[in-house]
């Protein structure tokens, strides 16, 4: 099973703007190993061929917080999602 | 929030276990407390392993555990070690933990969280979910209130019970950035089955309970470990990583094939056969212990529960859920005090941390003060379950020929793989846990 479909089964109460704000000139000048890629369990981070910035499907956030404190460089602005959105467990 | 201009005596952020507690022994004691949750419901952001230790925290709740929606009495507890093909298990089947009051339970907390959150408001706490709180009200460098909604409502005490990653504790000043070497990320998925079937795949009569937790190849030589407890209706598996671990990987490798693989591992199909995967979850949890606390007070402030970094990983048993209940009550006591002497300064909500040293939270954090730099060992997750695999496989085979002596097979084992410097420095580490 991989991870998209483990997520479809969540229930997420979608905003329409992001809780994660990223700082693309610290990603781009100070971060070689991009951690965020990696530790994020619901795989949310990708990087744009294009333009090179980081990019965060911040739908289908866990909220689990390891990228916050895996970003090294503080270019995380990582918030909570407002009230009564994001992700909302059934069993937890 | 509309026009709450009324200030509160208490203002608790986060209706998890630790909030909870505060509240509801605030509200007991006729203080005006509002506790204040961004999920959709109490429990609705709450994940853990888990299990919860009633032991400690039984005689703090009286009226409470008898009605509670917890999951099964755990009598069964099994510890894995894992190699690469084969897995050693070691379990304690216990009389003891079949007697009433029962010593431990499977819970999930959307379920648990809700119900207690509603004793709470019976005791006559406000409780507002759907409700973030966005930052703290500071004059003159005490906290004096929070803000949510663009709405300011003041209160004497704000009582931090936001969580691990307590964004409260930082605004406050009361911790730096959190640590990667500190914390562990979680995964978990919650898979449905029958009751009758977990009870006849486990070994269970009627709400008994299985706990089992995992160390070795799962992890591929990171810190951490595997965890599955059953439910009444559904089992709770996981897999956590060390953050710090997972950042050293050469190459980097995403976390999230690990819980693929775990679920993959034979000795794990089998268990999960007919289940239906209904939740996946994921939370960063402590590893640090006592070092990875922030400051537990200041002017107008208390940190409880996981906010508090309250949390052990003892290897063989994972607490948390206790610490908050229990931290909670304690926050209470010191803020009923603070309303007789009528001062929310420091050096009167201090009495918190005091507490908190005489009871068994801070006393295990203590104890368990080496864990971190006992699991950061790689041998735990790699040579020694491997060794410990291996060995009980050369005992048990029969080859062809003649079979070698049980002594001599135990001796070679340990002389080609554990006579090293390096093993003797961690069996002297281990003594400390």
């Amino acid at each position: 099973m991989n991870v998209e479909s483990k997520l479809g089964l969540d229930a997420f109460k979608l905003d329409e703007e992001s809780h994660i704000h990223i700082k693309q000139g610290i990603c781009k000048r100070d971060c070689k190993e991009k951690y965020c890629l990696f530790v994020c369990p619901a795989h949310l981070y990708s990087v744009n061929k294009e333009s090179g910035d980081i990019c965060v499907e911040f739908e289908g956030c866990l909220e689990c917080g390891t990228c916050r404190i895996a970003c090294r460089y503080g270019a995380l602005e990582w918030e909570y999602p407002r009230g009564g959105f994001g992700v909302q467990f059934r069993f937890g | 929030m509309g026009d709450c201009t009324d200030k509160m005596d208490v203002i608790v952020v986060g209706a998890g276990l630790a909030g909870l507690s505060t509240a509801y022994f605030l509200a007991d004691a006729g203080l005006d407390v509002l506790v204040v949750e961004r999920g959709d419901f109490p429990g609705s952001k709450n994940v853990t392993g888990g299990r919860i230790y009633l032991n400690p925290v039984r005689d703090l709740f009286p009226d409470l555990w008898e009605q509670a929606p917890l999951e099964r009495h755990v009598t069964r507890e099994r510890l894995t070690m894992m190699a690469r093909e084969s897995a050693t298990t070691v379990e304690l089947q216990s009389e003891r933990f079949n007697r009433q009051p029962y010593h431990s339970y499977t819970i999930l907390r959307a379920k648990f969280d809700r119900w207690f959150a509603d004793r709470v408001a019976e005791k006559g706490a406000f409780l507002i979910s759907k409700n973030k709180v966005d930052d703290l009200v500071l004059e003159g460098g005490r906290v004096a209130g929070i803000v949510a909604d663009g709405d300011e409502i003041h209160a004497d005490v704000v009582v931090a019970a936001d969580g691990i990653l307590s964004l409260m504790a930082e605004k406050a000043g009361l911790r730096e950035k959190q640590q990667p070497r500190h914390f562990a990320v979680s995964m978990k998925e919650v898979i449905e089955l029958p009751r009758q079937t977990i009870e006849d795949r486990f070994n269970l009569e009627g709400d008994q309970g299985l706990a089992q937790l995992f160390f070795g190849e799962l992890t591929q030589g990171m810190m951490g470990g595997g965890f599955l407890y059953t439910n009444l209706e559904s089992i709770s598996l996981g897999l956590v990583v060390g953050v710090e671990s997972l950042m050293e990987r050469d190459p980097l490798q995403e976390v999230h094939p690990l819980m693929e693989a775990f679920k993959e591992r034979p000795e794990i199909r089998v268990l999960l056969e007919g289940g239906e995967v209904v939740e996946y979850s994921a939370h960063v949890i402590t590893e640090g212990g006592i070092h990875a606390m922030p400051k537990l007070f200041s002017d107008g402030m208390l940190v409880v529960g996981d906010a508090a970094g309250l949390g052990l990983n003892m290897l063989i048993t994972v607490r948390g859920m206790e610490y908050a209940l229990a931290s909670g009550a304690m926050a209470a006591q010191a803020i009923q005090r603070a309303k007789e002497k009528g001062d929310f300064s420091a050096s009167t909500l201090a009495y918190y941390e005091e507490l908190l040293k005489d009871s068994f939270v801070l006393k295990d954090m203590h104890t368990f003060r080496h864990a971190l730099n006992i699991l950061e060992n790689p041998r735990l997750f790699n040579l020694y379950p491997q060794v410990v695999c291996d060995l009980f496989e050369k005992l048990m085979w029969i080859d062809s020929g003649a079979k070698e002596g049980l002594f001599s097979t135990v001796f070679g084992e340990v002389r080609s793989k554990l006579l090293s410097f390096s093993v003797l420095r961690d069996v002297l580490s281990f003594c400390k846990m």
